[in-house]
């Protein structure tokens, strides 16, 4: 094993993740907005800012989930407890103790499980259940007849809001683990670079170096 | 440069997203021109019949059915004539002829007065039907475009011969020029609608709160389609008629339009908003198309009539009878006090009607409304100890045709019988007799002779009782640029905020899913405090890489 700076964000992936940002503060923003939370800005507005956010956010997401599938970077996200509670651990007691974070990066197994599973719920609960709500909600005029559809709107509406609250929460937690290290700016820079220090083996480094040497430093 | 060209397609996806909603137009309205003088193929001037001096009313009408030998018959079975209108859906016997209101309260027993409005001549006694003889029909009222031609106030639908009196618009009269009213002859405009229809319950604008006379010459933030900077359309623009009897009933509404404009050609039966504008009026942008949405729950009244009223001429929104009948030194008072918009100073006090309220710029009333009316009339027993709804209508968002409507609601208190629980037939009108309550102030005559007009049975006791009384809105459509907002009603306490059955996003800030939510985020919120507290008090720099 031997770490190396290594490209582990691709450009799509790195315009994923910041389009995706954009778009869910965008969301949020339009969002507390229309359920009456705050009045800075007019209702139409943020209706109008949220449909238009909303769709292009789908469409950025039907481009992410293909490009999971082709590229195999799904396999980034498939649960493991190998080390989850080692992590778990950390972050509830050893941090306070000046440890040392006790996971280390691999080539393909850039997140730690802790982490891996958190987005995987993101994906397969709150993002799903978000997307399913909300479009049920925007395609009411669709389904209206149906009896009781306006207390079925309310319930719908009112799962869209409380996942969009998960969401929030989950966003407050991801960027204040960011602080969890050296620095914030070290923290974030993979994300705007692409490159991390990565635990390489002796073939992904021989292959890297021999293929994709742009992927080194 | 694969990887670019994959991100470029997908900006431009994305790109394209944003602007579909730009890329489409408004579907404009469909407009019917507007019918003016000097389309028509007769120049009525030019008839030697019409050249004559007239000396009665009739006498104009029979020389005008010499050619249009139909239209008494027409007109006879017009609602216009009949005051009488059978409810298609309750069954109830309606019309001026029959219903007690909030106003004046009833025809029957005050003849030559109320009737002063009707489309016929010498209808005095409701107890018959309107005269029947082919020259009793009012041609002139509707017709006249000479603009000089008018209705005696206590006439039975004469017009004025001489300068006795006032007129229906409560002018002082003057004798009419019958001979040029009968050469002016053409379809009827506003100023001849406007003179029975914005002077309603007995001053301009009493009762409708969307008719007045601001309609005779409206700027454009009156009325887009009565404007002259707008479409300048005439009443029958949209009321449409067929054989003298016209689109548009306050007692059987089309609270909505499904069919829309319908087959080509003008619909002869409609007076809605949709028959011309369809049921998606909106443009084909994102916010158009979100606003077209709403129109299988909202009238369009509702966002394009912010409030009713407009134009400097007030409306009476509280009538309280009760008080009615104080007099100085056995004089009656006349107290004015609220000027309107335009400066006119209109009665606040009148010892012959009693306390009003006025109102202009007014919000309206909200409701679910399925375009049918129904009447508390007099044979029905009434509630006094609750506000008595003297017209009440039904509606919901699961009968598919009912939409919220904004309504003009008149607050009274109105006499009724304290016995037997009706409410009252009165005779306020009758300068000559003893009984009527505007000559002797004796609401116990006025009321037993009233009753007695009514052939109602009366117990001799009377009380006053509060009462609602409903306005559908539907005229002053403002531009526009000035129809309400989404945050006038999406926001706590909106203007729908009494409205049942349906959801409205914005209007429960803090409501169950909200409240779930925050309590979530704050959580969160205090975990990572919690978290971050810890960290600094153990002050120890944790190596994470």
């Amino acid at each position: 094993m031997t770490e190396r700076v290594v490209r582990i964000f691709s450009r799509f992936e790195r315009f994923w993740h910041w389009a995706q940002m954009v778009l869910i503060f965008a969301l949020m923003l339009s969002g507390f907005r229309v359920s009456g939370l705050h009045d800075g800005l007019d209702f139409e507005t943020a209706v109008t800012l949220h449909m238009v956010s909303a769709l292009a956010l789908i469409v950025l997401w039907a481009f992410s989930i293909f490009w999971h599938m082709t590229t195999g970077t799904w396999r980034h996200y498939i649960p493991t407890s190998k080390g989850l509670i080692a992590v778990a651990r950390f972050y509830m007691w050893g941090i306070f103790k000046g440890e040392r974070h006790p996971y280390r990066k691999a080539f393909w197994r850039k997140h730690n499980p802790l982490q891996a599973l958190t987005y995987l719920m993101l994906k397969v609960l709150l993002f799903p259940a978000i997307w399913v709500t909300g479009l049920l909600y925007l395609g009411y005029s669709l389904w209206e007849d149906l009896p009781n559809s306006a207390d079925l709107l309310w319930a719908i509406a009112g799962v869209h809001v409380i996942v969009a609250f998960m969401i929030a929460a989950f966003v407050i937690a991801h960027v204040y683990l960011l602080t969890v290290g050296p620095s914030f700016s070290e923290h974030v820079a993979p994300m705007i670079t692409g490159f991390d220090k990565i635990d390489l083996t002796p073939e992904e480094e021989a292959y890297l170096e021999a293929d994709e040497p742009d992927s080194l430093k | 440069m694969q990887k670019r060209t994959r991100t470029r397609l997908g900006l431009a996806i994305v790109a394209m997203l944003f602007a579909t909603g730009t890329a489409l137009a408004e579907t404009p309205a469909r407009t019917t021109e507007t019918r003016t003088p000097g389309t028509s193929t007769a120049d009525h001037s030019q008839f030697e019949i019409l050249q004559q001096d007239f000396k009665t009313g009739p006498e104009v009408t029979a020389a005008c059915l010499s050619c249009h030998t139909e239209a008494d018959d027409q007109v006879r079975q017009s609602i216009h004539f009949t005051w009488e209108f059978e409810h298609p859906v309750t069954g109830q016997l309606l019309g001026k002829r029959h219903v007690i209101n909030a106003f004046c309260g009833n025809v029957v027993g005050n003849e030559p007065r109320c009737t002063s409005c009707h489309a016929g001549y010498g209808w005095t006694d409701m107890h018959q039907p309107p005269p029947q003889q082919s020259a009793a029909v009012d041609c002139l009222i509707c017709h006249d475009r000479s603009g000089g031609y008018t209705k005696l106030s206590t006439g039975a639908g004469h017009p004025p011969m001489s300068t006795k009196g006032e007129t229906i618009t409560g002018a002082p009269a003057k004798p009419v020029d019958l001979r040029s009213a009968a050469l002016s002859v053409g379809l009827p405009g506003r100023e001849n609608c406007g003179q029975c229809h914005f002077y309603g319950g007995g001053g301009d604008n009493v009762k409708h709160g969307d008719l007045s006379s601001a309609l005779f010459d409206p700027p454009l933030s009156v009325d887009v389609h009565m404007s002259p900077d707008g479409q300048d359309f005439a009443c029958s623009t949209c009321h449409v008629s067929e054989a003298h009897q016209w689109a548009g009933s306050r007692y059987a509404m089309h609270a909505s339009d499904p069919e829309g404009t319908g087959l080509p050609g003008p619909r002869r039966a409609v007076a809605t908003c949709q028959s011309c504008h369809d049921n998606a009026p909106h443009p084909m942008t994102l916010t158009g198309i979100k606003l077209n949405d709403h129109t299988d729950t909202v009238a369009c009244q509702t966002c394009h009539i912010p409030e009713f009223a407009r134009g400097g001429v007030a409306t009476k929104m509280k009538w309280d009878w009760s008080t009615a009948g104080r007099l100085e030194n056995g004089k009656p008072l006349s107290i004015g006090g609220y000027i309107q918009g335009d400066g006119e100073d209109r009665h606040t006090y009148l010892s012959t009607k009693g306390d009003f309220e006025w109102g202009e710029n007014v919000v309206p009333y909200y409701a679910w409304f399925d375009g049918q009316m129904e009447y508390t009339t007099g044979d029905q027993t009434i509630d006094p100890t609750r506000v008595v709804e003297v017209n009440h209508f039904g509606g919901g968002p699961e009968d598919g045709q009912s939409r919220i409507w904004p309504f003009k609601r008149l607050i009274g208190r109105q006499a009724y019988d304290s016995v037997n629980d009706h409410l009252i037939y009165s005779q306020v009108w009758g300068p000559t007799t003893d009984t009527a309550f505007w000559t002797n102030f004796d609401w116990g005559k006025a009321i037993a002779a009233g009753m007695k007009a009514a052939g109602m049975p009366y117990s001799g006791q009377y009380g006053f009782v509060d009462t609602h009384f409903y306005w559908p809105i539907t005229h002053m459509v403002a531009p526009a640029t000035d129809a309400l907002k989404c945050e006038d009603c999406h926001v706590e306490n909106g203007r729908l905020g009494d409205i049942a059955g349906i959801y409205m996003p914005g209007t429960r800030p803090l409501g169950l899913a909200n409240v779930l939510g925050l309590l979530i985020l704050a959580a969160s919120v205090a975990g990572v405090a919690l978290h971050m507290g810890i960290r600094l008090l153990s002050r120890k720099v944790p190596h994470h890489d």
